[in-house]
């Protein structure tokens, strides 16, 4: 490891990274392209790009997504934020079957955790009179996201110094006021990260929200699902290139902002 | 610290929303559509064998392919100074923000018949290849979609293996190839089992891939769950069944795997 890759490990790289994004590259120069073929370039335009926005389906599957997932992941993180907590106060007896169930959407295929609350919601749904649909699709979200939200935040949990609680708590500070106080501000940094993480699980799912979701309600991952079984829709190209090129828009500001701070905090600990 | 009340609200979430729903996937399994209770549904699981093992095949397939490419870029990415490992992980990272669907139906316009790499083919005329709606069209799409989930558990393996350790080996006289032999291949053994897993679960479910890259014609284990749920066939009874079985025979390999793993990082001794 002290060696550096030479030329052909340079140039595996290089392919490696060419399969990646070869089909990236084709999604992009096909959405600018004047006719519909997806394999023959014909000519520069913004045709597909202006559908696109005035397709209201697409823009209405766009809300749901985003509303789902701003929701799905404030809840998930909550919940999760309390459990994690509780969790950690546990005799192990009880928290280790416990962290097991807490695993299993996580472990379980998606497909099968899909099938599996789609039972339960259709059962339940036939008991109290309600059908798929946006409730059932907001409820199967934050299951499948608080398990991920817990994994974020036992770490941090793991470094509190437990004292600062107890001293929190010989200082007149009620359990409440020490859970405010001192373990939100410790942890904070992993309840931040399970947020990040439980949004970008739900903006991205398909196969789960498929099968709960119901058939009168449509998330944008369903709605692409629906279009490439039409096959040829460059509106999809349209729509790829805009988030691949708003992901790696906030990747870089991401990651500018990180290295910038790296190297404050490197100027400080030299002075 | 003493409350673990806290965690009562989850507790009961979990019963709810994790617990039952399986145990309603074993009740469906084990009845009939009326509701009486059967075996059928697991002893006509026969006439969906050829689906099973063709599932199965591709998977392990999959999962093959994608440690052999993986693998050097994961042990070339930790080779690398801090900073281009930086930028090499995030564009090795960057594609998974894509949704997959987007990511498959990519693939739709290179491998086409009259696709992009067959029009390349025929630009360098030679004789063009039919691969969409194959077998092969699909693991390229499994492989694709799946490549990150191995080369980041490698990765955060062999990066964190102690540089001394391998200055030392290099100090006792061992080249680059035994150390690597000896000492980085057995320690990225947990890497490349975490990645197995990240990478066959969703490998042997799969049933948008084939949809998109199979065409109809390679039908696996997903499609035929969905098909039962959603599809034509409805019938939830067999498709819990085959769900239960799948998820069976999925535990049982990633357990005796990890068995098989744990034995081979006690034989480094460390």
């Amino acid at each position: 490891m002290n060696k550096k890759p030479g030329f052909f490990g340079r140039f595996y790289m290089s392919i490696i990274l060419f399969f990646l994004y070869a089909p990236i590259f084709v999604l992009i120069v096909f959405s600018f392209n004047s006719t519909r073929s997806r394999t023959v370039w014909t000519g520069f335009s913004l045709e597909w790009y202006r559908r696109l926005f005035s397709d209201g389906t697409i823009l209405d599957a766009f809300y749901t997504t985003l509303i789902v997932a701003v929701l799905a992941s404030v809840i998930a993180t909550f919940i999760g934020t309390v459990a994690a907590v509780g969790f950690f106060n546990m005799r192990s007896r009880w928290r280790t079957p416990l962290t097991q169930i807490n695993n299993i959407p996580m472990m379980n295929a998606d497909i099968v955790t899909g099938v599996s609350l789609s039972l339960l919601f259709v059962s339940l749904g036939t008991m109290l009179s309600f059908r798929l649909g946006f409730g059932t699709l907001l409820l199967a979200h934050v299951t499948f996201c608080i398990p991920y939200v817990v994994l974020a935040i036992m770490p941090k949990l793991r470094q509190i110094d437990r004292n600062l609680v107890d001293a929190a708590c010989d200082l007149g500070c009620t359990w409440m006021q020490a859970f405010r106080k001192v373990i939100i501000p410790e942890i904070r940094p992993g309840i931040i990260n399970g947020l990040i993480i439980a949004f970008t699980l739900s903006i991205d799912d398909f196969v789960i929200s498929y099968f709960t979701a119901g058939g009168n309600i449509m998330t944008l991952p369903m709605q692409i699902f629906a279009m490439t079984r039409r096959r040829v829709s460059p509106e999809i190209n349209a729509l790829s290139t805009i988030l691949f090129m708003s992901v790696l828009i906030l990747l870089i500001i991401i990651n500018v902002r990180d290295i910038k701070q790296e190297e404050k905090l490197r100027q400080r600990t030299s002075v | 610290m003493k409350p673990n009340y806290f965690s009562i609200p989850y507790v009961g979430w979990m019963a709810l929303f994790v617990v039952t729903p399986i145990v309603m996937v074993f009740v469906f399994a084990l009845t009939t559509p009326t509701g009486e209770f059967t075996l059928r549904n697991f002893s006509d699981m026969g006439l969906f064998l050829p689906v099973f093992i063709r599932s199965f095949r591709l998977a392990f397939l999959a999962t093959v392919v994608c440690i052999v490419l993986g693998y050097p870029v994961a042990y070339l990415l930790a080779r690398e100074t801090t900073r281009v490992q930086r930028i090499l992980f995030m564009l090795i990272m960057l594609p998974l923000w894509m949704n997959f669907l987007l990511r498959t139906y990519a693939w739709m316009s290179i491998l086409e018949n009259t696709g992009l790499l067959n029009q390349l083919l025929s630009f360098l005329s030679l004789p063009t290849v039919r691969i969409i709606n194959t077998e092969t069209a699909v693991v390229i799409g499994m492989v694709y979609n799946f490549l990150p989930f191995m080369i980041l558990p490698i990765y955060s393996v062999i990066v964190k293996i102690d540089k001394n350790l391998i200055e030392a080996a290099h100090d006792l006289g061992a080249n680059t190839f035994s150390v690597f032999r000896k000492l980085i291949a057995p320690l990225s053994i947990p890497g490349i089992l975490s990645g197995v897993t990240m990478v066959f679960v969703p490998a042997v479910s799969a049933f948008v891939i084939t949809q998109l890259l199979g065409g109809g014609m390679v039908f696996l284990l997903g499609d035929l769950i969905e098909m039962q749920f959603l599809g034509t066939a409805h019938n939830p009874n067999v498709g819990s069944a085959i769900s239960i079985v799948m998820m069976l025979i999925v535990i049982v390999f990633v357990i005796v795997m990890n068995k098989f793993g744990s034995g081979e990082e006690k034989a480094v001794g460390l």
